[in-house]
């Protein structure tokens, strides 16, 4: 009767087998390791996608496995992105400043340091102080226990609150909007101790590795994102093939029947909710550094329902449907907006991508909630099923 | 009685100025088999809502078991684990699943996430749900989606979880809607074997049912008890047949 | 006090009264003071226009106007003046008091006046106390604008004299407050200025309190001992009114404790004196820690090369061994006491007004997000179905506005087609999307919010293509520009008392429509039951569709009236959606009394917010929107909340 996990899922073996084979393949046609045919910004392009495949499927887990349509995972996504935004960018201007403050007749004093690289980092906001937030930016060990401990236990508190007082559905939706819509809103500020609309940028210089060729970095971050996709595929497919699977589907679909049953609901969707904002947070902490990057603009609410809308077309309720759909969306968006789409020259009018491509998105978004609930991963079902 | 189980004393609760619970207080031993019936608006929904924790009183308490708890403080799901199923008058079971998770979902263990996350199967587990789903007539079905049953297999199965749980007291709510006779009588049967070991309240408006299941019945009108007594005796009472009738 | 006013008064219309100056002309006037006319200096020119002024010929202020102006000529020959009008090589001579042409004169016989500034400024300010009496009403305004602008002790007397022959009664208001505000500073006793303080009480204007705070002002004091003759304002205690290091920075500024040798200071003289790559005794190499530099340091003191370091408890006791003030700049306390007095009276009404103009602008703002939400409302409550695109429903209205003002260049009539036609274009679109998309939706909330939010997109980008990303003026008709004042701290702009009536008239009509008409039955009917109101013979499918356009009509018109006094861009539905949101859910789901609820509680929270932490809106809506996460905790299902079976689970 009893099967191991994954003989249980085959398709998590399937996933896997792509992943490794789209891994090397990318390696081999890199910059960095390979013959070059592929450039170092497409690499981080991809790197970057695969983070957001693994945004996506935390996403997919909250939603189309718990039923929370939470509009508030890419405000963790960015969390997680400030947090290591804030070593890298704190020790990269150590360095910049020791070396520029070593040609001194009278060496500094640490506080001097210190108090440099404040000017450095906040002279933009018009500030030289640390603030209170910065406390553990010295220290990578710390900076990537925030990673997970920022989301996590804002996910925690936000979740325990809202959990608690039973918002369900559309209510639930509007609240975690809202608390992203707060967050956005909070770090726009110039004294929010972030740099405000400044964002924390410089983050493809990693610290320690100033000699190492982009090109090599890049790719670096392009494994150890497969590998994150990977091991949170895995997480996530052991989580939901088991009883808490079960008892997740169970309460998307009737949360007051489960409740009857005598399983705390609340429990389970904090549970969910919490951990599905931690990988989040992870997925942010390795995008961030390769988009080089990071301001409130990136946490604002639309981003957000963009993730739920990659989510839904590539179809609710099966982890590879989210990653599809995190993938072919997004690079098909990139393909669209940076100008790869040739022109529609209608004689009268030219359509011109760039402006349209949302107006796409929108309403091919509408037919994809209105024909294909199942999305691209329920069309990806039917193909196998039909091939016996 | 000292074999008292639960206890309703007083509840009354309104609805936007609308007594939908009038000073009920009802007894409940263990085991017993009781039938509620009553006119519609009658308050037997309200009544189980209460009892389970969907409704809050206004006032008026509700004491379980020998320890004499109050349930009034608790949770829908703390009220489950303290061994009180419920049945819902429209068979919710979860359609998506298999017959199998569906019961396997309601066996008795322990309910918390993280208990549930490093749940594993075994085979003792797998046996009691195959027995239940013999007693319930759906072992060949048990790799079936519950979405594809027919309507009298999804009230035997939720029938079948509410055995899982394993409760002390079973709530069960109009079980034989839409039931063929030899399904009635198949429900009639579960339900009158799984009262000798607990207490079973069955709330009916189908009163050839009621006198089939040969219990005590309460009746029910305008929020609060009316008659109560064996189905014969409260039949010949004049104010139960003026409330069914008189309207 | 009074009584001395008046006497001065009278003196002053005495020399003004025209009865005596007939006798000489202004030229025979003028050529007793020729010279220093001719010549002014800054100095002497003052006594000439003391008696010029003396004399209080008719025909003076034209004069002095004039020569101000730089217009008046001088003949060299024999010193009279002359008006003149310049030709190509002639110059036409004309009489100063007839005004007639009296001959003309060659270039090289004339000389031009040219008084310089100061001494224009001085004739200014005599010609004041004409102009202050002019017929023309507009050259007494300009006269008193002219005073108010820089208030001087020597326009007091002219301005008094000129209150009381004052035909227009609101500039007599004028002048006696501006008198009242000059007498407060500069009448000449104690007794007045207290007199005129007191007087200045009831008024909210900021020139009145800017004159109080005027009189209030106060320098900083140290000394010693406290002083006796000095109107102390407040002693500062170091430590609790005064930090330590404010304290010594006063004393090193009156020179009463060496100056204070910062970290930087330290650097700096170390880096001057390092020698051998040694400073003071110790290898530079080891001074990067406080401690070592301060040694260094305290060895170069030693030296004599540099300023010994003062400690912290020298600071400390240094501090403590001086007393510390604010010193008010008018001596005489009694004077401040009374300007105090008046002040806190005076702050104390500005207070209560700026409450009432809060609760105004609250209102205001209660009534944007009431007309944004109401829509929102309808359709979330009746149908259950979460409209995303509901904020591009109002840009929609607003675009309708600005196209029918391209066409109708009559902004009220505009208006008046913009409202019906805004109205009909978002009722057909909320139909429209309600027909092919929503219908398909019914009992899938989250996938509605999802398809309408694609719906929400593609008619952002869609407006963006069609209108650009600038903003569009939306222009309100004159009759709505300006304001109501109510006084000089409380008022309303028409724009919004016009937002506040279209919010009650639709509050009143959705009431009616819901409450008194058979579509509002059936509207209510579906949202308690719709499977029992389908079997009472209402449709649902007509009143969902009904609904939905008459939800998005509403926004449309919220649009029109939005765009009014916000700009007119593609972006401005999700400036309001969220804050839409939120009203209905603070208000409670399907209740017109609940949505106006939570849009007055969100816009009296705003603004209080706003109020509290004024130089920071993006502060105030986070606090706010943290307030209402919490609200919901307590009140999960809003303000108005419905109860029981009906209000499902």
């Amino acid at each position: 009767m009893r099967k191991t996990f994954i003989s249980q899922n085959p398709s998590v073996l399937w996933f896997l087998a792509a992943l490794g084979l789209f891994t090397l393949i990318v390696t081999i046609l890199s910059e960095g390791f390979g013959l070059g045919i592929v450039s170092t910004s497409f690499i981080k392009t991809l790197g970057k996608t695969l983070c957001l495949c693994l945004i996506a499927i935390a996403m997919d887990v909250v939603w189309g496995y718990c039923g929370i349509l939470s509009l508030g995972h890419f405000a963790f996504f960015g969390l997680g992105g400030y947090a290591i935004g804030m070593w890298l960018m704190y020790a990269r201007t150590e360095t910049i400043v020791v070396e520029s403050l070593a040609g001194n007749i009278i060496p500094p004093t640490e506080q001097e340091v210190i108090d440099a690289i404040g000017t450095q980092i906040f002279g933009v906001v018009g500030s030289s102080e640390f603030p209170l937030i910065w406390a553990f930016a010295d220290s990578l060990v710390l900076q990537l226990l925030m990673v997970v401990l920022v989301p996590g236990l804002l996910a925690l508190v936000f979740g325990w609150l809202a959990f608690r007082s039973r918002v369900t559905g559309v209510y639930l939706s509007i609240l975690t909007q809202a608390m992203t819509l707060a967050l956005a809103l909070y770090l726009f500020q110039n004294d929010s101790g972030l740099r405000g609309n400044n964002g924390l940028s410089g983050l493809q210089n990693i610290p320690g590795f100033e000699a190492t060729p982009q090109a090599t970095i890049s790719i670096v971050f392009f494994w150890a994102s497969a590998f994150a996709l990977c091991a949170g595929y895995l997480f996530f497919a052991w989580i939901v093939s088991g009883k808490l699977g079960s008892v997740l589907r169970a309460i998307r679909d009737n949360e007051a029947r489960v409740r009857f049953l005598g399983y705390h609901v609340e429990s389970y969707k904090l549970f969910v909710f919490t951990i599905t904002a931690v990988v989040s947070g992870i997925a942010g902490a390795l995008y961030y550094p390769q988009a080089g990057i990071i301001n409130p603009a990136e946490i604002a609410p639309i981003a957000s329902i963009y993730l739920a809308v990659w989510v839904a077309i590539g179809g609710r309720g099966r982890l590879y449907g989210a990653v599809i759909g995190a993938a072919f969306v997004s690079l098909l968006s990139s393909w669209f907006t940076g100008g790869g789409a040739p022109d529609i020259p209608l004689g009268f009018y030219t359509i011109q991508w760039t402006d349209w491509w949302l107006v796409l998105l929108g309403v091919s978004f509408v037919a994809v909630t209105l024909f294909f609930p199942q999305g691209i991963g329920g069309l990806f079902d039917k193909l196998v099923r039909k091939q016996p | 009685m000292n074999n008292t189980l639960l206890e309703v004393d007083g509840v009354s609760v309104t609805f936007d100025g609308f007594r939908a619970i009038n000073n009920l207080s009802i007894q409940i031993a263990e085991p017993e088999l009781r039938a509620i019936i009553g006119p519609n608006g009658a308050g037997k929904t309200t009544f189980m809502d209460i009892i389970t924790g969907k409704t809050r009183p206004d006032e008026g308490k509700v004491i379980w078991g020998e320890r004499n708890i109050s349930l009034l403080k608790m949770s829908e799901s703390q009220i489950a684990q303290q061994g009180i199923g419920r049945k819902f008058q429209k068979p919710t079971v979860f359609e998506a699943q298999t017959v199998r998770e569906n019961l396997a979902m309601a066996l008795k263990n322990k309910r918390g996430p993280f208990d549930v996350l490093f749940f594993r199967s075994n085979p003792s587990i797998e046996g009691e749900i195959v027995e239940l789903a013999e007693e319930i007539g759906l072992q060949d079905a048990l790799d079936t989606p519950s979405g594809i049953l027919s309507h009298g297999q999804k009230q035997w199965l939720e029938i079948g979880m509410l055995l899982a749980q394993d409760p002390r007291l079973l709530l069960v709510d109009e079980p034989a809607a839409g039931m063929t006779q030899a399904e009635r009588e198949q429900t009639t049967e579960i339900l009158v074997r799984a009262a000798q070991t607990r207490a079973v309240v069955v709330v009916e408006h189908d009163m050839e049912f009621v006198r089939r299941l040969n219990c005590k019945v309460t009746v029910l009108h305008e929020g609060s008890v009316l008659a109560e007594g064996s189905l014969d005796h409260v039949t010949a009472n004049q104010t139960v047949i003026d409330v069914y009738l008189g309207r | 006090m009074i009584r001395i006013l008046l006497v001065l008064l009278a003196s002053w219309l005495t020399v003004l009264s025209p009865v005596q100056a007939q006798e000489a002309s202004l030229q025979d006037v003028l050529q007793t003071h020729q010279e220093e006319i001719a010549s002014p200096s800054r100095r002497s020119v003052g006594e000439v226009l003391e008696a010029l002024v003396a004399t209080a010929h008719p025909d003076l202020p034209r004069f002095l106007e004039r020569w101000q102006a730089r217009e008046v000529w001088v003949r060299d020959a024999d010193g009279l003046f002359f008006f003149v009008e310049e030709g190509a090589d002639a110059i036409t001579l004309i009489d100063i008091t007839s005004l007639e042409v009296v001959g003309t004169a060659a270039k090289a016989e004339m000389t031009e006046l040219r008084p310089n500034g100061g001494v224009r400024r001085v004739i200014g300010s005599a010609l004041v106390q004409f102009q202050l009496s002019d017929p023309d009403i507009e050259r007494r305004i300009a006269a008193v604008d002219a005073i108010a602008r820089a208030m001087s002790a020597d326009q007091l007397p002219a301005l008094l004299s000129a209150i009381d022959n004052e035909p227009d009664a609101a500039l007599k208001t004028r002048k006696s407050r501006l008198a009242g505000m000059l007498a407060a500073s500069f009448a000449e006793t104690e007794e007045a200025r207290i007199a005129a303080i007191a007087g200045l009480g009831s008024d909210l204007s900021v020139d009145v309190r800017a004159v109080l705070n005027q009189i209030l002002s106060t320098t900083e004091g140290v000394a010693a001992e406290m002083p006796d003759d000095a109107n102390i304002a407040r002693v500062q205690m170091p430590g609790t009114d005064i930090t330590y290091t404010d304290a010594y920075d006063r004393l090193v500024a009156a020179n009463l404790a060496p100056a204070r040798i910062s970290n930087a200071d330290i650097l700096a003289a170390l880096t001057e004196h390092v020698a051998g790559g040694m400073v003071g005794g110790i290898p530079t190499a080891q001074l990067n820690t406080l401690e070592t530099r301060r040694i260094a340091y305290t060895a170069l003191a030693a030296d004599g090369l540099v300023p010994p370091l003062v400690t912290d408890a020298e600071r400390t006791a240094m501090v403590d061994a001086h007393s510390f003030f604010l010193a008010y700049d008018e001596d005489s306390s009694a004077i401040t006491d009374a300007a105090r007095a008046s002040l806190d009276t005076i702050e104390q009404k500005v207070a209560l007004s700026q409450a009432a103009d809060l609760t105004l602008d609250a209102l205001s703002l209660a009534s944007i997000y009431f007309l944004a939400a109401i829509g929102l409302a309808i359709t979330f409550g009746v149908m259950g179905v979460i409209n995303m695109a509901h904020g591009e429903f109002i840009m929609m209205g607003a675009y309708t506005g600005y196209v029918v003002q391209l066409f109708v260049p009559d902004y009220t009539l505009s208006i008046l087609i913009a409202l019906p036609l805004a109205f009909a274009i978002t009722f057909g679109a909320g139909v429209a999307m309600e027909r092919t998309v929503i219908r398909w939706l019914y009992h899938r909330p989250l996938e509605t919010l999802l398809a309408t939010f694609g719906i929400s997109i593609a008619l952002q980008q869609l407006a963006k293509n069609i209108f650009g990303t600038q903003a569009r003026p939306l222009t309100s008709p004159e009759w709505l520009d300006g304001a109501l004042v109510f006084n000089d701290v409380i008022a309303i702009s028409y724009i919004r008392i016009a937002i506040f009536v279209l919010a009650l008239v639709f509050l009143a009509l959705i009431l009616f429509v819901l409450k008194r008409t058979r579509l509002g039955l059936e509207v209510r009917a579906v949202t308690q039951n719709p499977g029992m109101a389908a079997s009472m013979g209402i449709n649902p499918d007509r009143i969902n569709m009904l609904t939905f356009g008459l939800g998005s009509g509403i926004a449309g018109i919220a649009g029109v009236a939005i765009g009014l006094y916000a700009k007119v861009t593609s972006e401005m539905g999700s400036d309001y959606i969220v804050q839409s949101f939120m009203t209905v859910v603070v208000g409670g789901v399907g209740n017109v009394w609940g949505t106006l609820a939570g849009a007055s509680m969100i816009g009296f929270l705003q603004k209080g917010i706003e109020w509290m932490n004024p130089s920071n809106t993006l502060a105030a809506q986070t606090f706010m929107i943290l307030f209402i996460i919490l609200f919901i905790q307590f009140r999960p299902k809003g303000i108005v909340a419905l109860k029981g079976r009906a209000a499902g689970d």
